[in-house]
């Protein structure tokens, strides 16, 4: 298992320049480095002098790929592309565009993301799985057909009315909880309680709903129906035999997106004020500050082949016929 | 079953505490004497050398104190000493450095000094740059340091005249983008010398420590430790308006070095991150992702509310804290607030102290009258808050491409053709639908409240407008097609190639939200036969078009940097041409009588020759109608009743020293507003506990059926 996982780690090295290169070129064939210049310094008063100063203090008056007028190495590294992406490998992200220290942020930011996306991840997932045994139990009665129809009514909805909505109810009618903001510690609960729930709430009707696929293609087995015959309670054979073997595809689904977790969610933490990795990477976005966009797509990417080896290894654990090669 | 009764009690027992459970402030606050307010956007810069935009001075105004502020409540806009101990005294010389009496012709002035005198014993905030130990810091004396508050000493001292003289300084630093300091190069005496000066010597070596005092500016001088002098070349008395914004505030030398030290860029530490004033306030907490505080700064001890205003300010009590020290509120929590709508429902519930009033909920709260005054609605009338209107120092304007052979040069035909244009576009009905109400359409570049500006019939555009019963009415269709036709393009269509006439409109506005607005300008140009292609585009090629001059019509704004017609009439200023010279006349605008009248105009006292000249200034632009003059937006501002001295003051950013909270008042409508509601949770525990019960006996049954 090792070297299955040494070789996955190199083959992500040509993955991650990869994405690293089309970032680049995406963004610069959008945003020349004048662009971003202009965006940072603002509209009055900005000279062309002026203009020439912010990139040369960025690095942004080099080439993009090639430098003709360096000699031997210098013609790739003294180049934007190089001098930009080298160092993220050592994961060191440098500045942003206005001159703060990207890894400081993202340290700093980390902590709210992951205040809203662990709980909401670990109290979906038993949210979802309890939903879908309970469909599962039911089948094939009006309460399961209430839970599907259930289901594709919460997965019509868009995730902003779920937002939006959620304020409305819980904080702006009932004033049970802040409309929005964040603080650190303890005092953090209030303000995270709501996007967990409505986290929770939009993603029932889809995971559930695959959950009890899940569930159902199980419980036609015919070790289902040897637990059954053995005369087992049907909440025995479901919870102890059907959840035990629909683990498998449920754990291989969940371990991916763990990882990501980090990287927190556009659109939660812009509406409820949350200071994330999503609302920092949302914000860079919109001020063309490369230096931010291509530190967080770079860490995005690591984070998701990291998720997928996870996965990986999460096979063997819960599979012991899996053999990593 | 029972845990869940006994989380659910918990639950109800920490609700009878008294605490409010949506109030997004801690419990230690209530009470205290605190303004809360938000922002929308994270400051770029806090570097008084490099911040010049809005979001960025509602924080510095209130930390720097450059010599000179405007006066809060007098109008028209008054500037008034702040850190100066008197007004600048003003001297004139001729080209030999010999002193020219005050009333000396324009021409025979050479250079303008300066004198500033500032009031003694100023200090600055508690800051640890101010603590001599902590010039000499090693990286590792910094492991655990990650804000200005983890250091354990922080020292003040005096404020004196060589900190003004060290900022003048920093205007032209090489490693500092400072917006205007092209504008100061052209007018302090020896500051371009002193720019390439800085330049050789931060190229030479680039890594040390720039010592800005090594280097001589003639312009700047340190007369005494509360006196300085600038010298600047011929006469411009717009410059007093520089003095009070915080490019002209004092920076301890002290301060630099601290920040430069190794190992404090990489934790932020910083000065465009952590400023150091000597104003009312200082920033405490600076988390610009979550919130910014300022608090009281406490060796601020020299100004008091004012005792004068404009007539009737002392009716509507806004001189009752006359002669009180300033600032009247201990500290100010910015939250940041990207949303409009958990920001307006935040106010609501009393969260923040006041609120501008965004599109999506202005007929929630504002009631229009048949007269067209504003009102605030009955449901905010019962909550207890006010209005306030304010006409923004701003023009919204549609210019022509002075380049563009068909809408842009000076010929008799484009000059008709942008005349018909203008009639046709309604800017009245524009104003009324998409700004509901709140602005008012312009008649040239001025904005009311700045000196040259008319109102009334003698304020009208007459190209475009009809004085009836003292108001102006926009001229008929007709009117406009006529001119059409003299243009050349009866009903729209060229008269000699016969082809139909598009105008090409570039505009950053795109997406389903604009498309009203593009649709009803469409319409505007419809109505007299011409086809309008809008061209949408991104913010970047936009500006790229405005550059190169590849445009014929576009949309544009300016807000003034100070109260004086010079900085709307530079926006038309031929010399002053975007393409030609890289200027802010993005309309490429050329008319050599204009730009004449400019030259003696923009540096004219106020009086009646300044304002005889603008006259004809606005004559010759109504005539030439460069610009489609748009709209003067207003600023609606809503607060609570609990907030007092509150006037709008458009020019001013470092308001909030004035204003004074009703903190009892604040906390017993907050109760009032935010009772918890329990049955949802009550109905949810009893829901979810019916279901289980249920669940369990039918489960119970099936096995049994079994």
């Amino acid at each position: 298992m090792i070297a299955y996982l040494i070789r996955r780690i190199l083959y992500a090295i040509p993955i991650l320049i990869g994405v690293n290169l089309l970032t680049f070129a995406l963004f610069f064939v959008v945003n020349t480095p004048d662009d971003m210049a202009r965006m940072q310094l603002g509209i009055k008063r900005v000279t062309p002098e002026a203009i020439d100063k912010w990139k040369q203090q960025r690095g942004y008056d080099k080439p993009l790929f090639v430098n003709s007028t360096a000699d031997g190495a210098g013609t790739f590294t003294d180049t934007i592309f190089w001098q930009k992406s080298a160092s993220m490998f050592a994961f060191d992200f440098g500045y942003s565009d206005d001159g703060r220290s990207i890894s400081r942020e993202i340290a700093t930011r980390m902590g709210p993301s992951l205040a809203i996306a662990i709980p909401t991840f670990l109290v979906g997932l038993v949210v979802y799985v309890s939903f879908a045994l309970m469909m599962t139990l039911f089948r094939a009665t009006a309460l399961d057909m209430a839970g599907v129809a259930l289901c594709v009514f919460l997965m019509s909805v868009s995730g902003l009315f779920y937002i939006i909505g959620g304020q409305f109810l819980v904080s702006k009618l009932w004033h049970l909880v802040p409309i929005s903001g964040y603080a650190g510690g303890a005092d953090s609960f209030k303000f995270v309680v709501l996007p967990i729930i409505i986290g929770v709430v939009g993603g029932i009707g889809s995971s559930s709903r695959w959950y009890r696929t899940i569930f159902l293609d199980e419980i036609g087995k015919d070790y289902v129906r040897t637990a059954r015959a053995k005369g087992l309670s049907e909440l025995r054979v479901l919870f102890t035999h059907v959840l035990k073997n629909a683990m498998i595809p449920i754990l291989t689904g969940v371990v991916v997106v763990i990882p990501l977790l980090f990287m927190g969610s556009l659109l939660t933490e812009s509406f409820f004020g949350i200071p994330g990795l999503g609302s920092y990477t949302i914000d860079a976005i919109n001020a063309q500050d490369f230096s931010v966009v291509r530190a967080m797509v770079f860490l995005g990417s690591v984070l998701y082949i990291t998720g997928l080896i996870l996965t990986d290894i999460s096979y063997t654990v819960v599979d012991p016929r899996v053999r990593l090669q | 079953m029972k845990s869940l009764w006994l989380v659910l009690s918990l639950l109800l027992l920490t609700a009878c505490d008294g605490a409010l459970w949506n109030s997004p402030y801690s419990t230690d606050d209530a009470g205290e004497s605190i303004l809360y307010t938000a922002f929308t956007e994270r400051p770029k810069h806090l570097d008084p050398a490099q911040a010049y935009s809005e979001n960025e001075y509602q924080f510095l105004a209130n930390i720097y104190s450059p010599p000179l502020q405007y006066h809060y409540l007098k109008r028209p806009y008054q500037l008034v000493p702040l850190a100066g101990s008197d007004m600048p005294r003003v001297s004139y010389f001729d080209a030999n450095h010999k002193q020219l009496p005050l009333t000396a012709r324009d021409a025979w002035v050479a250079y303008s000094v300066y004198e500033i005198r500032i009031k003694p014993y100023m200090r600055y905030q508690p800051h640890p740059a101010l603590v001599p130990n902590n010039l000499y810091l090693k990286e590792s004396d910094l492991d655990d340091i990650y804000s200005l508050s983890d250091f354990a000493e922080k020292g003040t001292r005096t404020v004196t005249a060589a900190d003004y003289v060290y900022q003048i300084k920093r205007l032209v630093h090489p490693q500092l983008h400072t917006p205007i300091a092209g504008v100061m190069m052209e007018y302090i005496v020896g500051l371009k010398d002193y720019a390439a000066a800085l330049q050789v010597a931060n190229k030479a070596k680039p890594d040390e420590f720039l010592d800005l005092n090594e280097y001589p500016l003639p312009g700047v001088e340190v007369v005494n430790s509360t006196t300085y002098r600038i010298t600047i070349k011929g006469k411009y008395p717009q410059f007093a308006y520089w003095l009070a914004m915080p490019f002209f505030a004092p920076m301890p030398e002290e301060a630099v070095r601290f920040y430069a030290q190794p190992g404090m860029k990489e934790r932020n530490l910083t000065l465009d991150w952590w400023p150091i004033g000597s104003g009312p306030y200082y920033l405490s907490e600076n988390d610009p992702n979550k919130r910014m505080v300022l608090s009281k700064n406490p060796y601020y001890d020299s100004e008091r509310y004012p005792s004068e205003g404009e007539m009737g300010d002392g009716a509507v009590g806004l001189l009752k804290d006359a002669g009180k020290k300033l600032p009247l509120i201990d500290q100010i929590v910015f939250s940041l607030e990207k949303e409009t709508i958990p920001y307006w429902n935040k106010f609501l519930q009393g969260y923040y102290d006041a609120s501008g009033i965004s599109s999506d909920s202005f007929d929630q709260a504002v009631q229009v009258s048949v007269g067209g005054e504003a009102n605030v609605s009955e449901a905010m009338q019962k909550q207890g808050i006010k209005l306030s209107t304010s006409v923004a120092t701003s023009t919204m304007y549609t210019g022509f491409n002075g380049l563009d052979p068909v809408v842009g040069d000076d010929s008799v035909r484009a000059t008709k053709l942008r005349r018909a244009i203008a009639i046709a576009v309604d800017f009245e009905e524009f104003i009324s639908i998409f700004a509901n109400g709140r602005g008012i359409a312009a008649q040239s570049p001025i904005p009311p409240g700045i000196f040259g500006y008319r109102a009334g019939c003698e304020g009208i555009n007459h190209y475009v407008y009809d004085c009836a019963n003292g108001q102006a009415k926009r001229k008929s269709i007709e009117e406009a097609k006529k001119l059409l036709a003299q243009a050349g393009y009866p009903d729209g269509v060229d008269a000699v190639t016969k082809q139909p006439l598009v105008i090409h409109l570039d505009t950053t506005a795109n997406g389903v939200g604009n498309k009203s607005r593009l649709d009803w300008i469409r319409k505007q140009f419809d109505k007299i036969g011409v086809q309008l292609d809008v061209r949408s585009t991104d913010y970047n090629r936009f500006q790229d078009k405005i550059r190169r001059g590849d445009t014929q019509m576009f949309y544009f704004g300016w807000n003034a940097d100070y109260p004086d017609p010079e900085n709307f009439f530079f926006l038309l200023h031929g010399p002053q041409g975007k393409v030609k010279f890289g200027g802010e006349n993005a309309s490429n605008y050329s008319n050599a009588e204009y730009d004449r009248l400019f030259e003696r105009m923009k540096n004219m006292e106020n009086g009646p020759d300044r304002q005889a000249i603008i006259d004809r200034m606005q004559e010759v632009l109504r005539r030439d109608s460069p610009w489609l003059w748009g709209y003067h937006p207003k600023n609606y501002v809503l607060q609570h009743s609990w907030l007092h001295n509150i006037k709008p003051n458009i020019m001013a950013n470092n308001k909030l020293k004035y204003w004074r909270v009703d903190t009892a008042q604040r906390e017993q409508k907050r109760h009032e507003w935010n009772k918890p509601v329990y049955w949802p949770l009550e109905i949810l525990a009893l829901g979810f506990v019916g279901f289980v019960a249920w669940m369990r006996r039918y489960l119970r049954k099936r096995e049994g059926g079994h």
